[in-house]
């Protein structure tokens, strides 16, 4: 079998253009109905769980272990989210999650940036070291380093504080790893322009480096903030209580109040814990548009 | 305003053995136009880089106006340089693409603001200021990295193939604008480029690099009517040069059958030399005309005024190809033998073996 019986491709019809060309690959009708069952499965796949969180938040509690399920809730309430925000202190969580998020993520992003820059535009003796070293620290899963973490920051009493769960989250390998291969992509006329233009190493980051790599940082940012709201393992190791533990700590809290689960307030909850996260999606994710660089290299 | 001078100077890439540019000394005057020409790969790129302090000079020196420039910085040598890419900053409009380097030298913005306008103004860019980079046509970011260039008032201007990537109609007209804007300002400017119409029509001196080796440097004049050696010879003139073999005895060349008259004292005891003959330098004449040499025509390239005619000896098909420049109402056709002779006093002969000028 050639390629072209697998794509339905016929070489003898004249596209027109690289993008009828691809169209051409994809045109026949088994290929068409195949890739729309793929979308379909995929978007069951992640859609149908959250939607199930969403119904079940506001079920009543005989209604959530019905069978067969119910798909939509037969007496919606809004039970669950009363319980959800009373039952556990669901704002000190929240406030928590928030300083965390916010703390951590300038840091990872401050600190990412910087070092790429170092790693990539700056010249010193022994760069490329430094970055396999960092690299390397990227391959250590944080399990692995939880305990000895864990017994150095008992050991300097910052169990139960922000800069417990905050300092030993702060490194960054990926961020490193990223920033410097776009930093990298940056056409290097435009660093030597702007180096006999007279900027300083600062200037050159603040006023050309980053402005062309916005796309880049801001989906750094997306997975720093997402990654760190829901940060589980390390704050809930550092922290006892509402003081400074993090909503994924409340919403463990809600699920084990009783002994028996109550499924009603738990899934609220999530769908609370997930918003803020979802707005900040939506918010930034409209400056991830390409074109940034257009025209500062040829035409 | 500056004197530039390369003095020996090397540049020997990573991993290279051989020196990217080897040994250049080239003395650049205040308020001079040198143009570095040669094939891509000769050092001429390097060359430039070296001067901007973008590129490091590993053996002899860089003078900008008498002082060597060993490791000052590209932003303290005052060079402005004009990208063939322009690197234009496209997070700017094109105003502060300009002002950038003003404002980061502490100039004030309104003074900065000023000299933007005078720059645009020269450029015609005044209405373009406003945009950025992406928004504007190639033309037009090359009149923008010009001016970014410009409002600088450097002692020296680099410019690095700043035509390449316009279209050919643009490229003359910019091309003459080039040249008049450095008149007006007098700014020691070092132009690189490949395209030898460029170097000669731009430049008051042009100079020729082949493999990191300076060649030549005089004026474009010169260059054309006197090449040191078959190397300037073929790269500069467009249809290229004929270079022929020719074998001498008694102060004649025997020349594809046909004898022709050189200079005793150029050619000296050699018995055998390089002969450069320009596509102008041949006189056609009749067909019956038996001292001219037999040439079957190939290929005639009418270009209005003027006709290009390629074609290599009658019974000798593995011959020597020969371009020969006609007047329009002298045009043969494909397949016609046609007479021809060089004129005396046009030839230039070379050494049969190092290829240099006799």
């Amino acid at each position: 079998m050639t390629d072209n019986a697998i794509t339905g491709f016929d070489p003898n019809e004249k596209p027109a253009g690289a993008h009828q060309a691809e169209a051409a690959s994809f045109g026949g009708v088994g290929m068409k109905i195949a890739g729309y069952a793929g979308m379909v499965a995929i978007f069951l796949l992640v859609a149908l769980p959250l939607f199930w969180i969403v119904v079940t938040s506001f079920k009543e509690k005989p209604d959530i272990y019905t069978q067969p399920a119910q798909w939509w809730p037969a007496n919606p309430t809004t039970e669950g989210y009363k319980s959800a925000t009373t039952e556990i202190d669901f704002w000190a969580f929240f406030r928590n999650s928030v300083i965390i998020t916010v703390l951590l993520s300038i840091a990872k992003i401050v600190l990412g940036v910087i070092s790429a820059y170092a790693l990539s535009l700056l010249r010193f003796p022994g760069r490329n070291l430094v970055f396999l070293v960092v690299i390397a620290a990227l391959m250590v899963p944080n399990q692995i380093t939880v305990i000895s973490n864990y017994a150095l920051v008992s050991q300097l009493g910052w169990r139960n504080t922000y800069q417990g769960i905050i300092i030993p989250l702060a490194g960054v390998a990926f961020g490193t790893f990223l920033m410097r291969n776009q930093f990298l992509s940056v056409p290097g006329e435009i660093i030597e322009a702007a180096r006999l233009d007279g900027a300083g190493p600062l200037k050159l980051l603040w006023r050309v480096v980053l402005p062309m790599s916005w796309p880049t940082l801001i989906a750094f940012s997306i997975i720093t903030v997402v990654n760190e709201w829901n940060e589980y393992l390390w704050p809930f190791l550092m922290s006892d209580d509402s003081r400074v533990g993090t909503l994924p700590i409340g919403l463990t809290q809600l699920q084990n109040n009783d002994g028996i689960t109550n499924w009603g307030p738990v899934m609220a909850a999530t769908v609370l814990a997930m918003l803020p996260v979802l707005i900040v999606f939506l918010a930034l994710q409209r400056h991830m548009i390409k074109g940034l660089t257009a025209g500062a290299v040829k035409g | 305003m500056a004197s530039v001078y390369f003095d020996g100077a090397t540049r020997v890439h990573k991993g290279n053995s051989r020196p990217s540019v080897a040994g250049v000394t080239l003395d650049i005057e205040d308020g001079e136009f040198l143009v570095l020409v040669g094939p891509s790969g000769c050092g001429k790129s390097t060359t430039l880089r070296m001067l901007a302090g973008l590129e490091p000079v590993d053996g002899g020196r860089v003078l900008i106006d008498g002082h060597d420039q060993k490791g000052v910085r590209p932003r303290d040598r005052d060079v402005a340089m004009v990208f063939q890419s322009y690197a234009l900053y496209p997070n700017m409009t094109a105003e502060e693409n300009m002002a950038f380097a003003l404002r980061n030298a502490g100039v004030s913005k309104a003074e900065a603001h000023e000299r933007v306008l005078e720059a645009a103004k020269i450029l015609e860019l005044e209405p373009l200021l406003g945009r950025k980079p992406g928004q504007l046509s190639g033309g037009q970011r090359q009149r923008v990295a010009m001016g970014r260039a410009i409002v600088r008032n450097p002692k020296v201007f680099c410019m690095d193939e700043p035509l390449s990537n316009l279209d050919a109609k643009l490229r003359v007209s910019t091309r003459a604008q080039i040249a008049a804007l450095q008149r007006r300002l007098g700014v020691t400017t070092v132009y690189v480029t490949h395209d030898q119409v460029e170097a000669m029509t731009m430049g008051h001196r042009v100079a020729v690099l082949k493999e990191g080796v300076l060649q030549q440097v005089d004026t474009p004049e010169a260059l054309y009517d006197r090449p040191v050696n078959t190397f300037v010879a073929g790269f500069i003139g467009s249809p290229a040069i004929n270079l022929l073999d020719a074998t001498v005895r008694d102060g004649r060349a025997e020349l594809l059958g046909t004898s022709v008259p050189v200079e005793r004292d150029l050619v000296g005891d050699a018995d055998r030399v390089t002969l450069g003959i320009r596509p102008e330098s041949w006189t056609i004449g009749s067909e019956l005309d038996k001292d001219g040499i037999p040439l079957r025509v190939e290929l005639v390239e009418s270009l209005g005024a003027e006709v290009f005619v390629y074609g290599r000896h009658d019974g000798d098909p593995d011959g020597p190809r020969i371009t020969v420049r006609l007047a329009k109402s002298q045009r043969p056709d494909t397949g016609d033998l046609i007479r021809i002779t060089p004129v005396a006093g046009e030839l230039h002969v070379f050494d049969a073996e190092t290829g240099d000028r006799r």
